[in-house]
């Protein structure tokens, strides 16, 4: 019995010195960081440095070149600002509706509001196609300017229903956070309702109506997709001119000083951003909601105008998409003038054809396949390679102050940018099909470091102790502690890569190869040809794509830790 | 059994340990009494093998642990705030060590033999029944109280029969009559299966409650081990004394020596105290003043040992008696309330502590 004993005390001398080594918290942190950031410095540091390198080459240096870049930026102001504005007109009185009053259906119509900002903007595109593009269901009843808008009113429509849900949730949060003393001290002072606002609640908003109006106008500054597919050639914010700059009239040097600029300008508004933002969160909760139902009458035709409005605007385009994605509303053939209407799947049908002289090489639906193998592998990549950046995180220490910001800094990068810098640094003809996910994971690695990194924090060491004097080996440990504990974040994380993969289209639209289209490439495609057909299955490949993240969307809000999602 | 041999731990460059020695024999229930800080959690995590001691040993039945992970030591540990997993139910939580224990030896990666899972619902069944939880199988950990998850923390423990049971604190966050409660099933639980325990509290209800012997942590050292009794009734060092809640410590200067006892000077008087240590001349010492059992204040005072005479700063009503702070900071306790400003006298054994 003692031999015995004595025995297995030496083998576990052997494995143990050697497991000390490997446990030495310096040569564990750096095994931790290594795929991560070698990942980061061969896929984001080495393409922003090349993009760096090309700008600051002379020949870019032109006065064409800048009054190219000088329009387009103040075009890209312009409509950043306007559909700011527009965001806030329909956002204030919407957080005013969620913090102050309760009314039926309120957290489906704030989930209704939510939705939006989770969707590709391929989706967002050809929702407002198929309510009022030149093929869409108004246009059926009528060609006049109310039901029929230009494309520029369309983009900016887009805008505001892509942000206001940002309006409602940092305003809305900070409404329902100011301690209602405050307003009524200020009414029994003998304060009206105009003068509290102006006096009180409002210079107590000013930090998050910031902080609010940053983020709104960032993802304006930056949006493509939407300009692209709702403007035609006719607008092109920086974003859209590195997309041409690349592809249509390519002159990659200009492209790379577009994007220097553009990220000179998204790296100041994420600084005061955050600078903001910190300020809002520092402001005290009340214990109890504020909200209650509306009682006057003014009160009542708040409530109803605001939640007609939001109601309207929010799920008309929506719902039409699959209602025009099961519509003919086409010209016969042959038969000009006189249109025809019904029910019909043929555009499903039609996704499941090759036909000779489409646009792609595969049948459409194929498209679909390579979105989801791009998507899976996405998933893969951004868990392989954030799970032991988010370990190294939640127990930070000098090493991991440091990285923290670096981690996150693809998120200032935009997808275009991403593309170009894949361009540049690989070139276009190697592309190989890996650089798609390879991509989508830079875009998706942050947000997934992110959901991890609590999780893991939450986990006490208590629990990992108590598992080891019960017997439990590290691996039985991560097995039986960590990973139960950690499932649900790991799900929500996945979930999210995957929702991003699907729907990301700036950097896909400049690295994919023909033969191998995801799904937001194919819509793209369809929605640049004429025809009836092609649009519909436009709309067909949408709702698709809708329908799949939509699904993803509620997965995640089901996994959702409590607390742990603010944008 | 479990053998300590001068254990020397720093931290934040501090010394917190500085030679530890004891040890625990088979069916031992030993307590270490320390002050919160005084590093008595980190000696159960190194002798958990949580924690790694920066000299000296640690042995089990003569065999050194330094390269034995905490998994394989089978030691068990019982901590302040359960440490129950929380995504497992109360089966699952007390069948943890058994598993791991039967994964172990079968090397099986998952799933076990019918015959296993039948042994492993009756022992299960049996740690509940033993702390009074039976039927709690399928609870999730979050719908107990306090006390039910100190309960089945402990029975978590127990399930895989471990060689030395540790308990840090357990009943730090319990109110107190569900402690006494707890202590006592503890107590039984612990001469029922006599597994060899090292209990770690500040509290010295529990510590008397519960041990069968007593060492004192003080500034990284162990300044008193003994039975409780003795322990009780020596308290050796006037931290020891304190940490008992025997109130009245107060210092002096040695003056003269007559055999072993000593002529001692305080703020309170002269004492002719009886020293089991060597002592010099001048040199200062705690002593102990314990009142004695019918104190009488007023004139006359009767009873036995050292008379002082002091002036009443405020009365107190504690329970069925009242506590009388006199100048000086002395506190005693008296049936009749003197008056604040009355001068009194009380009858003092006056005890040297080291």
């Amino acid at each position: 019995m003692q031999n015995k004993i004595l025995n297995h005390g030496d083998t576990e001398t052997l494995r143990n010195k050697f497991l000390r080594a490997f446990a030495s918290p310096w040569f564990f942190r750096i095994l931790l960081w290594l795929a991560p950031i070698l990942f980061l410095l061969s896929f984001f540091f080495l393409p922003l440095s090349k993009i760096l390198f090309l700008a600051f080459n002379t020949s870019a240096f032109t006065k064409a070149n800048f009054q190219l870049i000088l329009s387009t930026l103040s075009f890209t102001f312009y409509q950043a600002t306007l559909s700011t504005i527009l965001t806030f007109v329909l956002g204030i009185p919407s957080a005013i509706l969620f913090s102050r009053f309760d009314f039926r259906g309120k957290s489906l119509l704030r989930a209704l509001t939510a939705v939006p900002f989770m969707l590709p903007t391929v989706v967002v595109a050809s929702s407002f196609n198929a309510l009022v593009g030149n093929h869409g269901l108004f246009s059926f009843f009528s060609s006049s300017f109310i039901l029929h808008p230009s494309s520029f009113s369309l983009i900016l429509s887009a805008h505001v229903f892509y942000n206001t849900t940002i309006v409602i949730r940092i305003v809305g949060n900070a409404l329902s956070r100011l301690d209602p003393k405050l307003e009524q001290s200020a009414r029994s002072l003998g304060a009206d309702t105009f003068r509290v606002w102006k006096n009180i609640t409002l210079p107590l908003l000013r930090p998050s109506l910031l902080a609010a109006a940053l983020l709104v106008f960032m993802f304006d500054f930056t949006s493509f997709g939407v300009i692209l597919l709702l403007g035609g050639s006719n607008f092109s914010t920086l974003e859209v001119e590195i997309y041409l700059r690349v592809l249509k009239l390519p002159n990659l040097p200009l492209a790379a000083l577009l994007s220097i600029v553009q990220l000179i300008f998204t790296l100041i508004f994420s600084i005061l951003y955050t600078r903001t933002i910190n300020q809002v969160t520092t402001q005290t909760a009340p214990r109890f909601s504020l909200a209650r139902p509306p009682k006057t009458i003014r009160e009542r035709a708040f409530v109803f105008t605001v939640y007609c409005s939001l109601f309207t605007f929010f799920f008309l385009p929506l719902i039409s998409l699959p209602i025009r994605s099961l519509t003919r509303l086409e010209a016969d053939r042959g038969q000009r003038g006189e249109v025809q209407y019904g029910f019909t799947t043929d555009y499903y049908k039609e996704l499941f054809i090759n036909r000779r002289g489409s646009l792609f090489y595969v049948p459409p639906i194929q498209a679909a396949a390579n979105s989801l193998g791009y998507a899976s592998l996405t998933v893969f990549l951004s868990l392989a390679l954030g799970y032991p950046a988010a370990y190294a995180l939640a127990k930070p220490t000098r090493l991991e102050k440091f990285l923290d910001p670096l981690i996150m800094l693809p998120l200032g990068a935009s997808a275009v940018m991403l593309g170009l810098g894949f361009i540049i640094s690989f070139g276009r003809s190697l592309a190989s099909p890996w650089f798609v996910p390879i991509a989508h994971t830079l875009v998706a690695l942050p947000f997934v470091i992110r959901t991890l990194q609590p999780a893991l924090a939450s986990i006490p060491e208590r629990l990992r102790q108590a598992a080891s004097t019960l017997g439990a080996s590290p691996f039985r440990v991560w097995q039986t502690v960590d990973f139960p504990i950690l499932s649900r974040a790991t799900l929500s994380a996945a979930t999210f890569a995957f929702t991003v993969s699907l729907g990301e289209f700036g950097a896909t639209l400049l690295l994919t190869r023909p033969e191998y289209p995801t799904i937001p490439i194919a819509i793209q495609r369809f929605l640049s040809q004429p025809g009836g057909l092609n649009f519909g299955q436009a709309m067909a490949m949408a709702t698709l794509l809708m329908l799949l993240t939509t699904l993803a969307i509620l997965i995640i809000e089901k996994l959702r830790l409590p607390n742990s999602g603010e944008f | 059994m479990l053998e300590i041999r001068d254990l020397f731990k720093s931290y934040e460059n501090k010394p917190l340990l500085r030679g530890i020695s004891f040890s625990v024999s088979q069916g031992e229930t030993i307590c270490l009494l320390g002050a919160s800080g005084s590093g008595k959690s980190t000696l159960l995590r190194m002798i958990a093998g949580l924690e790694f001691p920066e000299s000296g040993q640690i042995l089990f039945n003569k065999i050194d642990l330094a390269q034995t992970p905490p998994h394989a030591r089978d030691f068990g540990l019982v901590f302040q705030d359960y440490g129950l997993f929380p995504h497992l139910n109360i089966f699952d939580n007390i069948a943890f060590g058994l598993k791991m224990k039967a994964l172990e030896s079968s090397s099986l990666l998952l799933g076990m033999s019918r015959q296993q899972a039948v042994g492993l619902q009756s022992r299960v069944a049996e740690m509940l029944e033993l702390v009074n939880l039976q039927g709690f199988e399928k609870r999730k950990v979050t719908d107990l109280s306090g006390g039910e998850q100190q309960r089945v923390a402990l029975a978590r423990a127990l399930a895989p029969s471990p060689r030395l049971l540790m308990f840090d604190e357990p009943l730090g966050a319990l109110d107190k009559s569900l402690k006494e409660d707890l202590l006592n099933q503890i107590r039984a639980i612990l001469h029922k299966t006599k597994i060899p325990a090292i209990y770690v509290t500040h509290d010295q209800d529990e510590a008397f409650t519960i041990a069968d012997r007593i060492l004192f942590l003080h500034d990284g050292e162990i300044i008193r081990d003994g039975m409780p009794d003795e322990v009780w009734t020596n308290p050796k060092s006037a931290w020891a004394a304190r940490m008992l809640g025997m109130g009245n410590v107060i210092e002096g200067r040695m003056q003269k020596a007559e055999g072993r006892r000593w002529k001692v000077k305080t703020s309170f008087g002269v004492f002719n105290v009886k020293c089991e240590h060597k002592h010099s001349v001048d040199e200062k010492v705690s002593l102990l003043l314990k009142q004695s059992p019918s104190p009488v204040f007023g004139r006359g005072a009767r009873g036995e040992g050292d008379e002082i005479k002091l002036k009443v700063e405020d009365v107190l009503f504690k329970q069925d008696q009242l506590q009388v702070k006199l100048r000086g900071g002395l506190v005693i306790h008296l049936k009749e309330a003197p008056k604040v400003g009355q001068i009194i006298r009380v009858k003092v054994q006056v005890e040297c502590l080291a």
